[in-house]
């Protein structure tokens, strides 16, 4: 029996708890029983079976794509959260007055398409785009760069400027909190301006840090817009993959391993950084 | 406590925009003797602290330190160390790593730095904390915290933030007789900010009250309480009962006075402070504990007037009076210790009031 409460709060929650069911717990579990099927040309066997996650674990092409997602994904995090730390750092403790309309120009790039934007990177990094004819009109290079379009740089740049904004808001978060009087209080027993970052700053800010980190890393690695527009061969991903399984292959219970495969190597990542963020956090320095 | 000087302020001034915080400030703070800057909130007693520290710079003026100018050294590079309002206790760190942050720099090996650590503890009676963390620790328990991590520096002067203000009463009063007792066993100069005068008179040698910006007196707690130097810094300081009256100067220095609502005294030369202008006297203070109310028949004062109580405050130890002279229309306030057998007099009653030429402070118009 629960109590008057419990009712109230069960109540309260059931719309989204509903919501949340049918549209993220039921396809997830359609996805799951898809990943143990199997694909027979036109119809589904339904028998249960590994066969899907032995190709996914085995088969190099795919183990060569979830590495590369996951360097890429590394890469944007570790490139996104490093320019976002010292934006956020500014936004905290160097703009006095109108903070919130610096906030509000953070997220201007969001006013367009994340298509659009992604278009707009490879007006800028195309062989005869902004960047290099504004370097080659300025006599800096001869010839175009090649090497910042249709590879994985160019996903980096691209993704690490899409996701910008959400690592520089939990830094910034995590920053405001700060207490100002700890950093006079390092300070007042000695600490200069850089040993005092390190010891105070960059501690306190950590869970801000690790929100940040958490939040690009997760969704980057099933990015696939971003590489299938800008990546060109070797910047593909392994969601181009699980698209062109449940798409053109037509092979759903093998997109859907690769899929489940995918989720659960990032979420141990995550747990992993999660863990190391904390174990930081509580190290004394 | 020696007479030399650590800490010398010439001529400070600080403004902040438009707003001027600091309106020329000279002072000079005694090497080992416990100092307080004591003000309402907004006479710019924590900018002149914050400067002495380093976080602040005066916009013109000098602090010298150890006869040093301090001017352009920041705070790390300073022989002074803070107790923050806050306590600023680091929320990541243990106490010990707390209190042994700014020994990270010194050059002792690591045992050294720990025995350090386990003294400050001691002194300030938190032995056995060092691994606890710092949100282990109870509001008296920070504080203390903070004071060790202070006193672990080994600094020149240590400087105090309304460290008291966020205890309740009972901790705090008992707080005030610790830290004086600790100070004077260190014998390290120590400079507190404070709203509550009570709290600066308890704890200091001496006293620099501060309205707007500038010092409006600066003595002993004594000398503060007995002869503030004009009627703000006494009704800031305590109760003070003021009276309109007048003076003359009679033979041999004494000063013959006339209160209306009182009567006439006769004030002995001895008690009339040096450089009094005899006529410029226009008003005269008295505290409400050098006023009694004369409950018994057979007692009896140097000076006597009546009265009717009109209010009573009743504060266990003692009882507060409002009592509404015959002579004066508004009333004087009286503290009376309570006694056993007494009990307090209901408003309405008539009394006798006892006064004394020698409890009374002069002030000019």
């Amino acid at each position: 029996m629960l109590s008057r409460e419990g009712r109230q709060g069960l109540t309260l929650i059931s719309p989204p708890l509903l919501y949340a069911l049918l549209m993220l717990a039921a396809p997830l579990a359609m996805v799951v029983t898809f990943s143990f099927w199997s694909q027979n040309y036109l119809d589904l066997d339904t028998t249960i079976t590994l066969k899907n996650y032995r190709d996914a674990w085995t088969k190099p092409i795919y183990r060569v794509l979830i590495m590369r997602s996951l360097n890429i994904s590394i890469m944007v995090t570790i490139v996104t959260v490093l320019l976002a730390f010292p934006m956020a750092y500014f936004l905290s403790f160097r703009v006095k007055r109108h903070k919130a309309l610096w906030l509000f120009l953070i997220t201007i790039p969001f006013w367009t398409s994340y298509l659009l934007r992604v278009f707009l990177w490879k007006v800028i990094l195309g062989y005869n785009g902004v960047l290099n004819s504004a370097l080659m009109g300025l006599g800096l290079i001869d010839e175009p760069m090649t090497f910042i379009l249709y590879n994985v740089n160019a996903v980096v740049i691209t993704l690490a400027h899409a996701w910008a904004p959400f690592a520089i808001l939990p830094i910034f978060v995590a920053l405001e909190r700060i207490d100002r009087s700890l950093l006079e209080a390092a300070e007042d027993l000695g600490d200069g301006p850089v040993r005092r970052f390190f010891r105070v700053t960059l501690p306190l800010a950590m869970p801000g840090v690790m929100a940040a980190t958490l939040i690009v890393l997760i969704p980057t690695v099933g990015d696939f817009i971003t590489p299938k527009l800008v990546g060109g061969r070797e910047g593909l991903m392994i969601s181009n993959m699980i698209q062109i399984q449940f798409g053109k292959a037509n092979n759903a219970p093998l997109g859907a391993a690769l899929a489940i495969t995918s989720m659960v190597i990032v979420a141990s990542i995550s747990l992993v950084i999660y863990m190391a963020g904390r174990w930081f956090r509580g190290r004394t320095p | 406590m020696t007479e030399q000087s650590i800490i010398d302020i010439r001529g400070v001034h600080k403004s902040f925009g438009r707003v001027e915080a600091l309106k020329g400030i000279d002072l000079t703070i005694r090497e080992g003797e416990f100092f307080s800057l004591l003000g309402p909130s907004g006479c710019g007693k924590t900018t002149l602290l914050r400067m002495i520290a380093g976080f602040d710079e005066p916009t013109s003026g000098v602090v010298m330190i150890g006869g040093q100018s301090m001017a352009g050294i920041p705070a790390n590079k300073r022989p002074t160390n803070m107790v923050f309002q806050s306590y600023a206790i680091f929320p990541h760190l243990s106490v010990s790593d707390n209190v042994g942050y700014g020994l990270a720099k010194k050059k002792m090996s690591r045992a050294e730095k720990a025995e350090e650590v386990n003294n400050a503890l001691a002194m300030v009676d938190l032995e056995g904390y060092g691994e606890r963390s710092a949100h282990e620790l109870s509001g008296g328990q920070r504080q203390r915290v903070a004071l060790a991590r202070a006193l672990v520096m080994k600094p020149r002067v240590v400087l105090l933030d309304e460290p008291l203000s966020a205890l309740d009463k009972k901790l705090r009063e008992q707080m005030q007789v610790e830290l004086r007792a600790l100070q004077q066993s260190v014998g390290i100069t120590f400079i507190l900010v404070t709203h509550d005068q009570e709290e600066a008179l308890i704890m200091s040698d001496r006293i620099a009250v501060l309205f707007e910006g500038e010092i409006a007196q600066l003595d002993s707690p004594q000398r503060l309480y007995r002869q503030p130097i004009n009627q703000r810094v006494a009704s800031f300081i305590g109760v003070m009962n003021f009276l309109e009256a007048t003076a003359e100067a009679s033979s041999g220095g004494d000063l013959s006075l006339t209160i209306p609502a009182l009567g006439s005294v006769s004030m002995h030369a001895a008690q009339v402070p040096e450089g009094t202008d005899v006529a410029a006297i226009a008003q005269i203070g008295m505290r409400p504990e050098m006023l009694t109310i004369l409950f018994d028949e057979t007692d009896k004062a140097a000076c006597e007037s009546t009265g009717e109580v009109v209010g009573t405050s009743y504060y266990g130890d003692m009882t507060y009076y409002s009592v509404k002279l015959s002579k004066a229309e508004q009333p004087v306030t009286v503290s009376m210790r309570n006694t056993a057998g007494r009990s307090i007099v209901p408003p309405g009653t008539a009394v006798r009031l006892g006064w004394g030429a020698d409890s009374i402070v002069l002030f000019p118009s």
